[in-house]
């Protein structure tokens, strides 16, 4: 009787399986192959080897992907909190608001970014317009995080929504009832009730945000962050070895990243990240 | 009769009801009424919450009763009136400053914490000294018998293990009132009982006042030093429970607490009454002569004599062995009459009975009266249940649920809260 139902399990189960295998598995070994051999095919690490070439690349985009998961949480907690607060048929229209970006694609977005950013762009129009001195955004770091934080704020706001939506209001009550202001309420109660979603929202834009090559192209002129590299490697110097390489390393160090990450939350076990 | 029906004009002062002898009374609400999106929920009450006692709000789903339970709290705020704690006005103030505590319906624990952390919270808010504060968790957790379960998590607690800490959580802090909302619906029956006891014995322990909300009268009348009998956002009745029981205020109050026979009928002068045709001696006085009134009859105050011997005669549709009585309905002339009797009757018995002046209780005409009358109804659910060839047509199979229910069951029990 058992081994029918798991059997039927593990039918529903197989598409899934095979799609994990064929789009993450494969690509991962694949990945892990050209890391480990040279041109010919021949083991080596000396891959590997050259990333002492690139730390300052890596550093930097750990960096500029840090500071902007940072300033997305900071914009987006308060905002997924006062979300949370409003009356159902509100929230459903914000949320709508908060995602209609997210339809539109990135690429699009980067671009109309660019328009507004730029030397002659909208916002410098608008300051000479009010006949303010004229700032230089484009092709800076500032430039580059304004772009991360525009394209993935939503990734934040909408895990930390979501659990927040979820912590029930006679819980926030019993809170006042035992003698606690607004303030201890937050700090006691919605707070440590809202770190799942703040960790699956660090990890939805901290990932993209270090990986990203095409919104530091369009937005950081010549700066280079890990994803131009990896991208120069296999699209310019058809180098896919090294390529594969540094995109090992960079999974290996996002996994770092968000391993320590979740030491410090006191919920690791509860958290849906990786 | 209860002196606390207070009907009040408007502009009126309260007639404030007095504090029975005693104790002081530590909550008072005054004309309070609240209306929520021009729906009123409560309507000009006022009543006292003396200091030590247990008072029980009871009374159907939307009545009224959870709302003036969270009026207290200061989850609510009245439209219009005053609440008062310890002669001291409370609107305005808000929940957490308030003295009272709440344990809520569905417990409302804090999922993140821990049980020992769950019953400390109140204490860490007020920034007890760790010392005190461990003392103080200690013998909460002790009281209320979760010795060993410190460390576990809320998730992995039963309902009634989490309807403990909730309990523990509440009292720990010293509250003067605690105020409870249907604490005990979600728990099984078995369960359910002895968390009453327990209650019960918590609050004569620590002497504090309890309030509690509940829609089941067994319950209340188990429980409570007072209850307090609302419907449709007014008082009907505030009383002990013997009062309550045995001198109902109006057809609502008979019909809601117990099993009641409510029929019309008219005071012919003091301690003379007539109904189902007859005229019987009561102990009632004070009505106008020929007034005419609603007669509560209950089943378990009925005499079975024989067919003919005595007032009332009729012949036996249904009876149900319940273990200590029989539960007979009896049709006299198309009414049916409910009895509880130990006396074995079957189905087509003819039978007669006799009521005791004392077990008349006459009562006011009120708008309640013709709501609440026999057991017709009662006796054709019972029919279909207790002959087995019975089949239900078919357009009735989605209605089967609505009908395998007794009618306290379906008025009391089959809500689940407001």
């Amino acid at each position: 009787m058992n081994n029918k139902k798991s059997l039927g399990a593990k039918l529903v189960g197989a598409p899934y399986y095979l799609w994990a295998a064929i789009f993450t598995v494969v690509p991962i070994c694949i990945v892990m192959y050209y890391s480990f051999t040279d041109s010919n095919g021949n083991f080596t690490i000396n891959n590997l080897g050259q990333i002492g070439a690139y730390m300052d690349t890596f550093i930097l985009s750990i960096c500029l992907g840090a500071v902007a998961t940072a300033i997305c949480l900071v914009i987006a907690y308060p905002m997924a909190f006062i979300i949370s607060q409003m009356p159902a048929s509100k929230q459903r229209i914000v949320l709508i608001l908060v995602m209609l970006p997210m339809w539109i694609n990135l690429l699009l977005r980067t671009y109309s970014l660019m328009n507004i950013l730029e030397d002659e762009g909208i916002i410098n129009n608008i300051l000479s317009f009010l006949n303010l001195p004229a700032i230089h955004l484009i092709n800076t770091k500032t430039a580059v995080v304004i772009g991360m934080v525009y394209n993935f704020l939503p990734y934040m706001i909408l895990p930390i929504y979501t659990v927040m939506s979820r912590i029930e209001t006679p819980v926030l009550e019993a809170s006042k009832d035992l003698g606690s202001n607004w303030f201890q309420t937050f700090l006691r109660v919605v707070f440590p009730l809202s770190i799942p979603g703040i960790m699956s929202g660090i990890t939805m834009v901290f990932v993209p945000s270090v990986s990203t090559f095409y919104i530091s192209q369009k937005l950081g002129g010549t700066m280079e962050l890990i994803g131009d590299t990896i991208d120069r490697q296999f699209n310019r110097n058809n180098d896919f070895n090294s390529g594969a390489a540094l995109s090992f390393i960079l999974m290996i160090m996002i996994f770092i990243c968000m391993a320590v990450m979740n030491k410090f939350s006191d919920d690791g076990e509860e958290t849906i990240v990786v | 009769m209860s002196e606390n029906n207070v009907i009040l004009t408007e502009g009126s002062k309260a007639l404030e009801p007095e504090p029975p002898e005693g104790n002081e009374a530590i909550i008072k609400l005054k004309n309070i009424s609240v209306t929520f999106d021009g729906e009123t929920i409560l309507d000009n009450i006022s009543f006292s919450i003396k200091d030590g006692e247990f008072i029980t709000l009871l009374g159907p789903s939307g009545c009224g009763k959870t709302t003036t339970l969270r009026l207290i709290g200061g989850f609510v705020d009245p439209t219009q009136g005053e609440v008062y704690f310890d002669n001291k006005l409370l609107n305005g103030v808000p929940a957490h400053k308030r003295q009272v505590c709440t344990i809520f319906q569905r417990y409302a624990l804090f999922p993140h914490l821990n049980v020992a952390e769950n019953i400390a919270f109140g204490l860490r808010v007020r920034k007890t000294p760790k010392k005190e504060l461990a003392k103080r968790v200690r013998e909460a957790i002790k009281l209320v018998g979760l010795k060993g379960f410190e460390r576990r998590k809320i998730n992995t607690l039963s309902g009634g293990q989490q309807q403990r800490v909730a309990i523990a959580r509440a009292i720990v802090t010293e509250p003067k009132v605690l105020l409870l909302d249907e604490p005990l619906a979600a728990l099984d029956l078995k369960l359910r009982k002895d968390m009453q006891v327990e209650l019960k014995n918590i609050q004569q322990r620590l002497g504090i006042t309890f309030v509690f909300v509940t829609h089941d009268q067994e319950e209340a009348l188990s429980m409570s030093d007072r209850i307090v009998v609302m419907d449709g956002g007014r008082i009907q009745q505030i009383g002990t429970p013997q009062d309550i029981y045995n001198e109902p205020e109006n057809a609502f109050v008979a019909d809601f607490i117990g099993e009641s026979n409510i029929l019309d009928g008219v005071m012919l002068e003091d301690y003379k009454c007539r109904f189902a045709g007859r005229v019987f001696d009561c102990v009632d006085k004070g009505f106008e002569q020929g007034e005419s009134v609603d007669i509560v009859i209950r089943p378990e105050d009925i005499k079975v004599i024989e067919h003919g011997a005595g007032e009332i005669s009729g012949i036996v549709t249904a009876s149900t062995f319940k273990g200590v009585h029989y539960e007979v309905i009896l049709d006299v002339n198309g009414f049916k009459w409910m009895i509880q009797t130990t006396a074995c009757i079957n189905v087509g018995d003819k039978i007669g009975i006799t009521i005791a002046p004392q077990d008349i209780h006459v009562m006011k005409k009120s708008e309640y009266s013709g709501k609440f009358g026999d057991y017709s109804s009662f006796s054709d659910e019972m029919d279909y249940i207790s002959d087995p060839t019975y089949v239900a047509p078919e357009k009735l199979n989605e209605r089967e649920g609505e009908w395998i229910v007794s009618p306290a069951e379906a008025e009391g029990g089959a809500e689940s809260g407001e």
